[in-house]
């Protein structure tokens, strides 16, 4: 096997396999000497199976030598944010509350991943309950920005992120409630996808904020992401919130449609706190889609830049003080051994099972919900929200996508902003608006800091028209060399 | 009653069923303080008129066929069981 497998996409490695080039075992084999190579740096993995993932490439194996495979990702690895289910796999969340816990039965995108015969290898670490933008919240250890070890990969999605980044596999799925995949993508320079509302069952994620809550993924290329999303993505009756969407190809729907495009320019969010450097390198790609020939239109977004953080941190606490309500010691998860009743036992147990991030978030939506507190916030909160939506719907009737940064700052120190939880929650200040709209988000590469530090650009679109947004995003990235940069590590 | 910032802890913390150490108790008083501050910027904002939004998804009322089918076996749902007995989760007394 002459080939560098490390920073090779999925879709040049389907070629390899397909050309028999290179075996799913040989693939496995390489990931798991990279991984050990690499990976007490990065911590980007909680826990790996390699015997399991290893079973399954041989079953891939042997699909394509009997001329029988599931598809053309039979084969290839794909790593799993911990929070998402497979069975006999650990699931942590990075919280002690769930050190030891198996899951016992698939999530819907892992039985999706399984059909077309793509290995979930590897549980990737996150800010504790998916609560954190840099995964310094995990319970176990923080995860490093390949580019620069002293820097945090983002989150909450960072170990998804810098596996990514740093080479240790092809491509990973992750989770955003707020900006969890695009942030930490923009930070570890590669292309990261929440999809609409809907769209992906998250039947098997463990939940932290249900309304808000959608797993998509992160990969090298925007044709990576293409492909990813065609497998897991579509109606599942598990998930009463998934919607009855069409799924088209994905990948074929890249250089079908090619523009011009009329793109909204929300001039709120090139206002205080948003890095200069950042400004310079999305405008630059403001400028190329200029350039090619699409209409740049300025517009304005006052509700979701004034207010979507507020509006979020109210209705995501809220709806993950009652979510988490169910780690109680009785039936799973951490259990004192220094309860003196059964309430006592509800006490100890969470207190000695979370970590502080939780607790602020469960204590704060706890107090939203509470009597005589709860019209003043949250259903103050939730009513703003639909102002949010309707001014995203007004600009995206005009408009077929949305530019603007991912994230206000590439990567910061681990530490600088962890005793701070309000300056690391306006870290979110362009992603969050999205979720809370339930429209579709891409962050892809658009530069570097002088420093070395990538950049990311966020495309927003219409509700359901992944196919459009990524077309978009690929017109883009075809035409710089951001997404073949990698970090030397 | 006190400013819309403050936040009684042990009021909170009992109806979330936390235990929370005196040194927790007044961090997250003071961290928490900070965030409620600063959402007080929404009591700006005139809503008067505007519907709630619960969730982003054009879904409502789903309605799924009533039918038999497999559920998770007895072994898998008590696999993470802290403490187990005969097939039963096992808790302290709750009834004196």
């Amino acid at each position: 096997m002459a080939h560098d497998l490390n920073f090779l996409s999925a879709t040049q490695l389907a070629a390899l396999l397909e050309a028999r080039d290179i075996s799913a075992v040989e693939l496995l084999q390489d990931r798991e000497r990279r991984i050990a190579a690499v990976d007490n740096r990065i911590q980007a993995f909680n826990s790996r199976d390699y015997e399991g993932a290893l079973a399954l490439a041989r079953a891939s194996d042997a699909r394509r030598a009997a001329g029988g495979v599931l598809g053309p990702l039979d084969g290839i690895p794909v790593g799993l944010k911990d929070v998402i289910a497979v069975e006999g796999q650990p699931l942590t969340c990075s919280s002690k509350m769930l050190a030891n816990f198996i899951s016992p039965y698939d999530a819907t995108v892992t039985t999706r991943l399984k059909a077309a015969g793509v290995i979930p290898f590897g549980r990737l670490n996150m800010d504790e309950f998916a609560m954190g933008s840099s995964t310094e919240n995990s319970a176990f250890h923080p995860t490093a920005n390949p580019w620069d070890l002293s820097r945090v990969p983002g989150g909450s999605s960072g170990g998804s992120a810098a596996a990514v980044a740093a080479g240790e596999l092809p491509w990973t799925l992750g989770s955003d409630t707020g900006g969890s995949i695009r942030q930490p993508a923009a930070l570890c320079g590669i292309v990261g996808l929440k999809p609409t509302y809907g769209l992906v069952s998250r039947y098997g994620l463990a939940a932290y904020a249900s309304s808000l809550d959608q797993i998509g993924t992160l990969a090298h290329t925007v044709e990576d992401a293409a492909l990813l999303l065609g497998v897991i993505a579509g109606h599942d009756e598990r998930d009463s919130t998934s919607f009855r969407a069409e799924v088209p190809d994905y990948r074929a729907g890249l250089s079908r449609r090619k523009g011009p495009w009329r793109l909204g320019v929300p001039k709120e969010f090139f206002g205080a706190g948003l890095d200069p450097e950042v400004a310079s390198a999305v405008q630059a790609a403001i400028t190329h889609y200029r350039q090619a020939g699409c209409e740049i239109r300025e517009v304005s977004l006052p509700f979701a830049a004034e207010y979507a953080i507020a509006v979020y941190y109210l209705i995501a606490t809220a709806e993950a003080s009652s979510n988490l309500a169910r780690y109680d010691g009785v039936r799973y998860g951490h259990r004192s051994a220094k309860a003196k009743d059964v309430v006592d036992l509800y006490f100890q147990s969470r207190a000695e099972g979370f970590g502080d991030e939780v607790k602020r978030r469960i204590i704060l939506g706890t107090h939203v919900l509470s009597s005589g507190y709860y019209d003043a916030y949250y259903l103050r909160a939730q009513k703003v929200r639909t102002l949010i939506r309707n001014e995203f719907s007004a600009v995206l009737q005009d408009c077929d996508a949305l530019l603007s940064p991912t994230s206000p700052t590439a990567a910061f120190k681990i530490g600088e902003k962890s005793s701070d939880p309000l300056a690391m929650y306006l870290t979110d200040i362009y992603t969050i608006s999205v979720n809370l709209a339930g429209l579709p988000g891409i962050s892809v590469p658009c530069g570097f800091t002088t420093s070395g530090l990538p950049i990311g650009l966020q495309i927003i679109g219409r509700p359901f028209d992944e196919a459009g947004l990524m077309a978009i995003a690929h017109h883009y990235e075809q035409a710089h060399e951001w997404s073949r940069r990698h970090p030397a590590i | 009653m006190s400013s819309d910032s403050d936040i009684n802890i042990d009021y909170v913390a009992n109806l979330a069923r936390l235990a929370l150490t005196d040194e927790e108790k007044a961090r997250f008083s003071r961290q928490l303080g900070d965030i409620l501050h600063y959402v007080e910027k929404l009591k700006g904002v005139d809503v008067s008129g505007v519907e709630p939004m619960a969730h982003a998804s054009p879904v409502y009322n789903v309605w799924q066929e009533d039918r038999v089918r497999p559920g998770l076996p007895v072994e898998a749902a008590l696999r993470n069981a802290p403490a187990q007995r005969q097939n039963m989760i096992v808790v302290p007394k709750v009834v004196e």
